[in-house]
């Protein structure tokens, strides 16, 4: 039963992740992770400040239950499934540590130094989390969908708009971490 | 009943993300330092088939267990949009470690703080949908 504790390998998951793809497919829906925050803000009433609220929301309802499952299967996961820690290029964890301070390369999941709830206390990664949440949210939008529904699903379609936006993601992450990190970090 | 699927898919997906590590900020880090092929691998392989699949939906013209058109409308044209928009959602998902899906999978892992993630990520589409008429497109 080794298959359940170990991580699972690119060419498992990659292939599983088009399973999902086309499970949402055969049941009418798009495979996407970030219209669900958009139907969130409209459960929420934010029809009132602005015309990109105002829909019937309860037709959208079930992209939120797709979310609720994925916070159970997080949950099954990393209780039952795993030990919790990613073994990432050494190379990598090194440099982390040398560059940021980040030591726990290889042997967490989530960086304790930004993720444990006690780093909290710092405004900084409190700062840190929420801009990096705002970018995401206010960007999967504008962009019309985010890793899953452009980088999965739009290019599994073989839509011009989605390498754009793609590119984008790329862009974005490579000067966030090559050029940013050193400054902030 | 319906909603029972859409659950199950979800866990199936929270499974998938957390066991191939996808939601793990070491990984999309690694990923933008180009220390691994492993992300590459799970976005590329899950893209062959993705294509292929598509394909053979188009040309088989296969239907929803409904019977109705599947969902694989074209998008929208434009150029800034997609770049503009995708830049910024690219250094958040860098600064953040954390892409839509996975955010809900780390809060379901126990990772308290990414609630902050999650939050703004709801602030930033409230944002959105304020200055979308002032936005080019």
């Amino acid at each position: 039963m080794n298959w359940i504790n170990e991580p699972w390998p690119w060419y498992v998951a990659g292939p599983l992740i088009a399973l999902v793809m086309f499970i949402l497919l055969l049941v009418g829906k798009q495979f996407g992770m970030s219209s669900n925050l958009r139907t969130a803000c409209a459960a929420v009433g934010a029809g009132k400040a602005a015309e990109f609220f105002k829909f019937d929301w309860k037709t959208e309802r079930w992209n939120l239950m797709v979310v609720m499952g994925a916070i159970i299967g997080g949950f099954i996961a990393s209780n039952f499934m795993s030990d919790n820690t990613v073994e990432v290029n050494p190379k990598v964890a090194q440099q982390l540590s040398d560059d940021y301070n980040i030591i726990s390369g290889g042997e967490s999941y989530m960086p304790p130094e930004i993720f444990a709830t006690d780093a909290l206390n710092d405004p900084f990664t409190i700062a840190i989390l929420l801009i990096g949440g705002l970018l995401v949210g206010f960007g999967a939008r504008y962009a019309g969908g985010c890793t899953s529904g452009h980088a999965i699903s739009g290019l599994s379609n073989l839509q011009l708009p989605s390498l754009i936006a793609v590119i984008g993601f790329f862009i974005g992450g490579l000067v966030m971490v090559h050029l940013i990190y050193p400054l902030i970090f | 009943m319906r909603y029972i699927t859409y659950l199950a898919i979800g866990v199936l997906f929270g499974i998938i993300m957390f066991k191939s590590e996808a939601a793990s900020w070491f990984r999309i880090y690694e990923m933008f330092q180009f220390g691994s092929f492993h992300m590459y691998g799970i976005i590329g392989s899950a893209l062959v088939l993705g294509v292929i699949g598509v394909q053979l939906i188009k040309r088989k013209n296969i239907k929803t267990l409904d019977g109705s058109e599947m969902s694989l409308k074209p998008k929208d044209k434009s150029i800034a949009r997609y770049l503009i928009g995708g830049i910024i959602f690219g250094l958040g998902w860098a600064l953040a470690g954390a892409c839509p899906g996975p955010m809900y999978v780390l809060a379901g892992a126990g990772y308290l703080s990414i609630l902050v993630v999650i939050g703004g990520a709801l602030l930033g589409t409230f944002g959105y949908g304020l200055l979308r008429k002032y936005l080019p497109h």
